[in-house]
């Protein structure tokens, strides 16, 4: 009982940074039909800035998780404005084959300029390396610090898409791109937006990782974006809760096959729950079906 | 006739290049990089470029015929069961294309693509976890029995079989789907048939692919065929211009060429292929050739221009 | 018997009933209309009747040549096999191959010749494609398409991709043909010159044709019996005076008040 304690707990650490990840491939998608293949490596960015913030400049977590996620806010602007714009009427094949191409650079720019070996976060300290324990279940700081950093950046988020102007606009966007433009709404603005909150999740992502996981690398954004865009699937893609929802129960099972099952095929099961989503119902746990116009 | 005589000709005078060794061992493994990276890129272009499809895991694909030839050969180490090792290949991977190709091919596009990546890491798992294929160290030793002669024939062979087949009726059906499935399925062609058809073929060729490489580089380790390897094909079908045969031809040489003088700076040629992609994406998405073919007219054309005893316009 | 029975067809899209326990029967040699306000559910009719959607309810049978088909529940390419053809309301041609490729691709159901033949050309395939091509200009002759033949479909002028359209579902050589909108953004006179087409082809191939259309000058002209749907419900049917003068159709068409003005 305590392991299955346990291994829910250590679920709902990895879900956290799932859904963190699945959400900006989720808004992203929702508003342009995109699957932003470069967000992985944007979480990637993140845990990096994160890094050079409490290695070479010191600083304590606070400050390094709010420049990184600054960092990669602007990140995704840029490569918004200057790789997906352009194609904004192309098919959706080019698009696609674009957001890989984007990838590649981030992944193998990074590695050309720090190289590939992996480096290691500083550890946190004071009571932030500390740990409960309830019986033989352990619950550690960093993880609550990554539950609690979860959960305020989510309920930002919530307010933000509820309660502002531009969140509805990104609501009208993504549900009629021509008839939120027809309502006065500059969705390019929208657009930029929406990936600039994406990306700041993702960056975010990547320093509680660094913090949690202690070890970094340029290829680091590759399993986890993957998995995070099956968490999105899974949910329902294109909807926030749904994103929530996805990165927990990836973040889950995941635990529980390394743990009960065989480590090695965990990435298999991930891929293979994929698939099955998308044969059975691929709108998602909480998706709608819809069809094409003849 | 005049198209024969052409490849004839560049058979012959690459092998004598090989056998007086101005290409020396070093070239030759580019010359094999460049006829397999060619088969893999025109089976490519045929499920996604022609039928639309669109395919991330080629690589699996080649990965099954790979490991199937070389676990054969390794134990019938004969011309035969080299032959035995790359048709079971090649069978294995089709079959596998089939099995992929079923299920998945309602989904549109990006899900498409998504899933066949799945597919792809999935069967890579599977082979870092078998113990015939010796899993993540890889099966070394592999009998070597690919030499020109065996590219050429395969590499030639594959681009005759499908150039065919593009031009025939079942060819022209595989095409409807990618340019309006709707009405492709209206005017009586059974899309699902056609999309499993394009599948199964491009996996078919994969897999040779991948019995050749396996037995001229005699080493094999999953890592090999993942994503990276997928993506590689797929810029040359991209660069080459989806929908083009010889474009995919071109540019397959055009990349092997540039691969191997960045050979020293892995990163670099990463950056360089992502860039491409990029670029090509905005500012030439149809690639070099487009949907056209190079046609021999051009050389014909060019004939024109000398002066002939038979004095020719 | 006839061509073509449909019986109590229904379709409900979640909460939304687009087409309700409509009735239609069509007789060989027929050219009967299909007219309704905008979002009448004439489209969803033809959706259903080619397998693009699957009815939720009622029957369709096809009588061809003897033989009875249910099409319920057919996939859109088996549909074609067994004899009904369609074009679309927003042209769907094939935009980047040529006009020739459209037609031929049309015929490819009735081609014989296997994989096998396709990937080393043997004589079945060249026989075949020798008659594929043939077959695909005469086609293309009718309507006067021919001299294109080689030219991109997107690069027709708006009435010729109409008219290839036409040539397309022709070239599956059906025993019914669907069109949809065939006049949608013609003017008078090709409009004029549409009609004496449609006349033509119904004699010539010995067609039953079903045609949605909203210029009244072509329905009125050409089509023996006239289906008028509304709100997904058929409201009335008869010959072209009858319906003319069917007050039910008025008030559909322009509303009440003026019906009753």
């Amino acid at each position: 009982m305590e392991q299955l304690l346990q291994q829910v707990i250590n679920g709902i650490s990895l879900g956290s940074i799932y859904a963190l990840i699945a959400l900006g491939y989720t808004m992203v998608y929702g508003i342009i039909k995109l699957i932003n293949f470069a967000h992985g490596d944007i979480y990637m960015i993140g845990a990096y800035i994160g890094y050079f913030c409490m290695t070479t400049l010191k600083l304590d977590f606070v400050s390094s998780l709010l420049i990184a996620m600054v960092v990669c806010t602007l990140l995704g602007f840029a490569i918004e404005k200057i790789a997906y714009k352009p194609l904004r009427n192309a098919t959706r094949i080019a698009v696609l084959i674009t957001a890989i191409g984007v990838s590649l650079f981030l992944e193998y720019g990074t590695m050309f300029f720090v190289k590939a070996s992996v480096r290691t976060y500083p550890a946190l300290t004071g009571f932030l390396s500390g740990k409960l324990q309830f019986g033989s279940v352990i619950i550690t700081m960093q993880q609550i610090l990554i539950l609690a950093v979860t959960i305020l950046l989510m309920v930002t988020l919530q307010f933000i898409v509820k309660r502002t102007r531009i969140g509805r606009a990104m609501r009208a966007a993504s549900l009629d791109n021509d008839a939120a433009q027809l309502m006065g709404i500059n969705v390019d603005t929208t657009i930029s937006f929406t990936f600039a909150l994406g990306s700041a999740l993702a960056g975010a992502a990547g320093v509680l990782v660094g913090v949690y996981y202690n070890s970094i690398n340029p290829l680091m954004g590759v399993m986890p974006g993957l998995k995070a865009f099956v968490a999105a699937v899974l949910g329902g893609i294109g909807l926030i809760p749904g994103a929530v929802i996805g990165g927990y129960l990836i973040g889950i099972i995941e635990v529980f096959v390394s743990g009960y099952g065989n480590s090695m095929y965990r990435d298999a099961v991930v891929f293979a729950i994929l698939i099955l989503i998308l044969i059975v119902k691929p709108t998602g746990i909480l998706g709608k079906r819809s069809r094409e116009k003849v | 006739m005049k198209k024969l005589i052409g490849i004839v000709l560049t058979f012959v005078i690459i092998q004598l290049l090989i056998s007086t060794n101005i290409i020396n061992s070093y070239l030759q493994a580019t010359l094999a990089t460049i006829c397999i990276n060619i088969i893999l890129a025109v089976s490519l272009n045929l499920i996604t470029g022609f039928t639309g499809q669109f395919s991330l895991g080629h690589a699996g694909f080649m990965s099954i015929g790979a490991y199937t030839c070389a676990i054969i050969v390794m134990r019938i180490p004969t011309v035969p069961g080299f032959l035995l090792g790359l048709l079971a290949g090649a069978v294995m991977a089709a079959l596998v294309g089939i099995l992929v190709g079923l299920p998945t091919l309602r989904l549109r596009g990006d899900y498409l693509a998504i899933a066949t990546l799945g597919m792809a890491e999935i069967i890579k798992v599977i082979f870092t976890n078998l113990e015939i294929t010796n899993g993540a160290a890889g099966l070394s030793g592999i009998p070597r029995f690919v030499n020109w002669a065996w590219l050429f024939v395969f590499t030639v062979g594959t681009i005759w079989l499908i150039t065919n087949f593009l031009k025939s009726s079942h060819g022209r059906a595989c095409i409807s789907i990618r340019e309006d499935e709707i009405a492709a399925e209206a005017m009586g062609i059974n899309t699902t048939k056609y999309k499993v058809t394009a599948f199964t073929i491009g996996a078919f060729c994969a897999g040779i692919a991948g019995a050749l490489y396996a037995s001229y580089f005699y080493f094999l380790k999953p890592g090999t065929f993942g994503f990276l390897k997928s993506i590689d094909v797929l810029v040359i079908v991209v660069l080459g211009g989806m929908g083009s045969i010889s474009g995919s031809i071109l540019a397959a040489i055009l990349l092997a060429l540039i691969s191997t003088l960045l050979q020293a700076f892995p990163e670099l040629r990463m950056v360089i292929y992502s860039l491409l992609l990029i670029v090509i994406m905005i500012f030439r998405p149809q690639g070099l050739m487009g949907s056209r073919e190079i046609s021999l007219s051009v050389f014909s054309k060019l004939r024109g221009l000398l002066p002939s005893k038979k004095g020719r316009e | 018997m006839a061509l073509l029975s449909i019986k109590k067809l229904t379709k409900t899209f979640g909460g939304l009933t687009a087409v309700s326990n409509v009735n239609m029967e069509l007789e060989q040699g027929e050219l009967v209309g299909l007219i309704g306000p905008n979002g009448a559910g004439k489209t969803t009719v033809f959706n259903l009747l080619t397998g693009v959607y699957v009815p939720t309810g009622g029957s369709i049978i096809l009588n061809v040549d003897g033989r009875q088909k249910s099409l319920y529940g057919l996939k859109p390419y088996a549909i074609c096999k067994a004899g009904i053809a369609r074009t679309f309301q927003n042209i769907r041609l094939f935009k980047d191959l040529t006009v020739f490729d459209n037609v031929r691709i049309a015929m490819h159901q009735n081609v014989k010749y296997g994989l096998l033949s396709s990937f080393l050309h043997l004589s079945s395939y060249r026989k075949e494609e020798g008659k594929l091509k043939e077959e695909s200009l005469e086609f293309l002759q009718i309507m006067k398409l021919d001299g294109k033949k080689d030219e991109l479909a997107r690069n027709l002028p708006y009435g010729e991709q109409r008219h290839l359209e036409i040539a397309r579902a022709l070239a599956t050589k059906p025993a019914l043909l669907l069109l949809d909108e065939p006049a949608a953004g013609m003017n008078p006179a090709e409009t004029a010159q549409l009609t004496e087409l449609i006349e033509w082809i119904r004699k010539q191939f010995r067609l039953t044709i079903l045609l949605i259309e909203h210029d009244m000058s072509l329905v009125m002209k050409i089509c023996e019996r006239i289906y008028v749907l509304d709100y997904g419900m058929l409201i009335a049917d008869g010959t072209p005076d009858e319906i003319k003068s069917n007050k039910r159709v008025i008030e559909a068409y322009l509303g009440e008040d003026v019906s009753n003005a």
